[in-house]
């Protein structure tokens, strides 16, 4: 009997830690499916479909991302299979977000499996690792959301479709140069993170070309002590900032905005693109988060006709849930790739090697339309050319700033 | 005034890292095991706190009532299910099985509350107390959390010094072959130890969610591995110890992170540790023991 319990729970403490990925690879194999009847007209029609691959954290702490982005990509697929001519073939496998050997070998599987082009990683530990093992496979490579420049700068064949993150920080000073250039500013960001030290860089460098007024630069935290942000917060009220700029993602600013409230300290604060996301945090009063400045490139609440499009299809496959600019990046990042691809001629029996140099010279020209930005272009680096926006939070919805 | 501001945001985590601290030291002081599990029953405690209000709508006290509950219960099924059956085994075995529960609880939460982060709401709705002229301001969740935290240290001492249980104990705690045949119940004496703990649990979950709002699987992990050292600093198995480390190590962070560099805080906190452990190897209020040979 006592055997029979032990047996059982062990079961069950294997089954915990493995239903986030049963769900993850039921819903690919969903896709697999669907995406099959298309592939094989496809075939009939044109010859076979381009393998596009993709890996990103499907499970765990940071799924949240992945299955935005590979939510974002199918919606493309569909619709570009749909329109018959080029046949798109697309797989996505769970790193969990881990720059080590499972980035890699996500990578690996999507190879065996015939990959042509590359659409990920979505993190930028993991499209770190992946990024030199593409730069020897000779893989074109586009990624969706790893922001770090030295993703870009690890070869000639790495193209990013948002902005890295000194860019970031450079256009988010520009801005509050252009619409608060009197503003007393503090800084707080996370050292121990690259994306927001990144930023916090770029942010610091360009507000001292622009000479702007940055009363705290250092009221930073780390992973291991953001349980408590009080700290920082006093530093920039005893300042006397009246604008804070917090470059790190929702969860930690909900903190922030909740710590600042209850010691009645009012700034404008300003998010960058990690902050999407902040009101559907659940329990949080929204109205904390009333005047809040974000940079995204994406808003689920504008009207245009291909935003309003593709927010009804991603809420359709999604269970109603609305979509983030992850989920815009990588359908942008399927459509720049599908444009390049028709010009350049490439289908499925073009090789991997000769798809990259074919892909490198469309990017190095070619200007693309997308969700997240209109008229985007790439530099030498492979580093994304796009008008920022951001938006102010007005009575619980985002408003671009005018 | 600065200093005073900062003073009360030392003491707010602190306060919070005692509470926690004092679970830590019950369990080690008479189990005489490190439950790395701890700070995952927080994190339960958190949630259930949060579900009971936001999805049942109930009064925060019947919020709190209820994952005081739930962590004993599951408290007293971890213990049974998992450190039990390993009474008597090498203390490393203990420890890694513990390492698996926390595991598995973080999981298990991600599970049924998925990894995107929730924000608590806090439990206690007293207004601010702001003094002169706002440059100083007392919250609620201070008062409350220090309040807690003196009444269970209090309470504690009272129950380990006064009452049967209590003193069954520490007769487990000084010397458990000999406690045994005084007729002590060894095996219960320890379940009882970590349904208080765990009890000791839920409340810390309520208030460290309530200074610092961000729920998610992982939230009990860090302020865990903190409050245990700060369980250490005040020397392990002591419960005044317990909270005289919680308090410092907050207000050690707070002034480090506000005077001397937010970045290297945590380097500047463990010095102090090591400084304190190599001049009192047991810890500020921890009591020297001598091995007899």
């Amino acid at each position: 009997m006592k055997k029979f319990i032990a047996l059982l729970l062990a079961a069950m403490m294997v089954m915990s830690m493995f239903a986030g990925c049963q769900s993850g690879s039921e819903q690919t194999a969903t896709t697999a499916a669907q995406d099959q009847p298309t592939g094989e007209q496809a075939a009939a029609d044109t010859g076979a479909a381009v393998k596009i691959g993709l890996t990103g954290p499907l499970t765990g702490g940071n799924s949240e991302y992945g299955l935005a982005v590979r939510g974002g990509m199918e919606i493309a697929v569909e619709e570009i299979n749909a329109k018959g001519g080029l046949q798109i073939e697309f797989k996505a496998e769970d790193d969990e977000a881990d720059g080590s050997d499972k980035a890699v070998s996500a990578y690996n599987t999507l190879k065996d499996w015939g990959m042509q082009i590359f659409a990920g990683a979505v993190t930028t530990g993991s499209a770190l690792a992946i990024a030199a093992e593409t730069v020897n496979d000779q893989i074109f490579m586009l990624t969706p959301s790893a922001s770090a420049e030295d993703v870009a700068l690890t070869g000639s064949n790495i193209y990013q479709m948002c902005f890295t993150d000194p860019n970031q920080g450079a256009s988010a000073a520009e801005l509050m140069s252009q619409k608060w250039p009197d503003a007393t500013i503090g800084v707080i960001y996370d050292s121990s993170d690259p994306y927001s030290t990144g930023i916090a860089e770029g942010f610091l460098a360009k507000a001292e070309e622009l000479g702007l007024n940055v009363a705290v630069d250092d009221a930073a935290f780390t992973a291991d002590n953001k349980a408590d942000l009080s700290t920082q917060v006093t530093q920039c009220k005893d300042a006397g900032c009246d604008m804070v700029f917090l470059p790190f993602y929702y969860t930690e600013a909900a903190q922030v905005l909740t710590y600042a409230n209850t010691v009645d300290y009012h700034p404008t604060f300003f998010g960058c693109d990690g902050m999407d996301g902040i009101l559907n945090v659940e329990g949080f009063d929204t109205t904390l988060a009333e005047g809040l400045v974000l940079m995204t490139p994406f808003d689920a609440n504008a009207t245009d006709e291909a935003t309003v499009s593709f927010v009804t299809k991603y809420k359709e496959n999604n269970d109603g849930k609305v979509p983030n600019q992850f989920a815009a990046d990588g359908y942008d990042v399927i459509y720049a790739l599908y444009n390049a691809c028709v010009a350049a001629g490439i289908d499925g029996s073009t090789s991997a090697a000769d798809a990259c140099a074919l892909l490198q010279e469309q990017f190095s020209t070619m200007t693309v339309d997308g969700l997240t930005g209109k008229g985007m272009t790439w530099d030498e680096n492979g580093m994304i050319s796009k008008a920022p926006a951001a938006v102010v939070v007005t009575d619980g919805i985002y408003v671009p700033i005018s | 005034m600065q200093i005073l501001q900062y003073l009360i945001n030392g003491i707010s985590i602190g306060a919070v890292y005692a509470i926690i601290a004092l679970g830590y030291t019950m369990v080690y002081g008479i189990a005489k095991m490190l439950n790395f599990a701890h700070g995952d029953v927080i994190m339960v405690g958190a949630y259930i706190s949060f579900c009971v209000t936001n999805y049942l709508g109930l009064p925060s006290i019947v919020s709190v009532a209820a994952a005081v509950a739930v962590c004993t219960l599951l408290g007293i099924v971890i213990e049974g299910l998992a450190y039990k059956p390993l009474r008597g085994t090498s203390s490393l075995a203990v420890l890694i099985t513990a390492i698996g529960v926390s595991y598995f609880l973080q999981n298990a939460a991600q599970l049924i509350w998925s990894s995107s982060p929730k924000n608590f709401t806090s439990i206690v709705t007293m207004e601010p107390i702001s003094l002169m002229d706002g440059q100083l301001v007392i919250t609620g969740e201070v008062l409350v959390t220090v309040a807690a935290s003196i009444v269970v240290m209090l309470g504690l001492t009272l129950f380990t010094g006064k009452t049967r249980t209590g003193k069954a104990m520490r007769a487990v705690s000084e010397d458990r072959d000999a406690a045994q045949l005084m007729g002590i119940n060894v095996n219960q004496t320890i379940s009882t130890t970590f349904a208080i703990g765990s009890a000791l649990a839920a409340v810390a979950g309520v208030l460290l969610c309530s200074t610092v709002p961000t729920l998610m699987p992982t939230t009990g992990s860090m302020p865990g591995i903190r409050a245990f050292t700060a369980a250490v600093f005040g020397g392990i198995g002591s419960i005044p110890g317990a909270m005289l480390g919680g308090i410092l190590l907050g207000i050690i962070e707070t002034l480090s992170k506000a005077y001397l560099s937010t970045q290297f805080s945590d380097a500047i906190v463990f010095s102090v540790l090591i400084i304190i452990l190599l001049v009192k190897p047991a810890g500020l209020l921890g009591k020297q023991v001598q091995e007899k040979v």
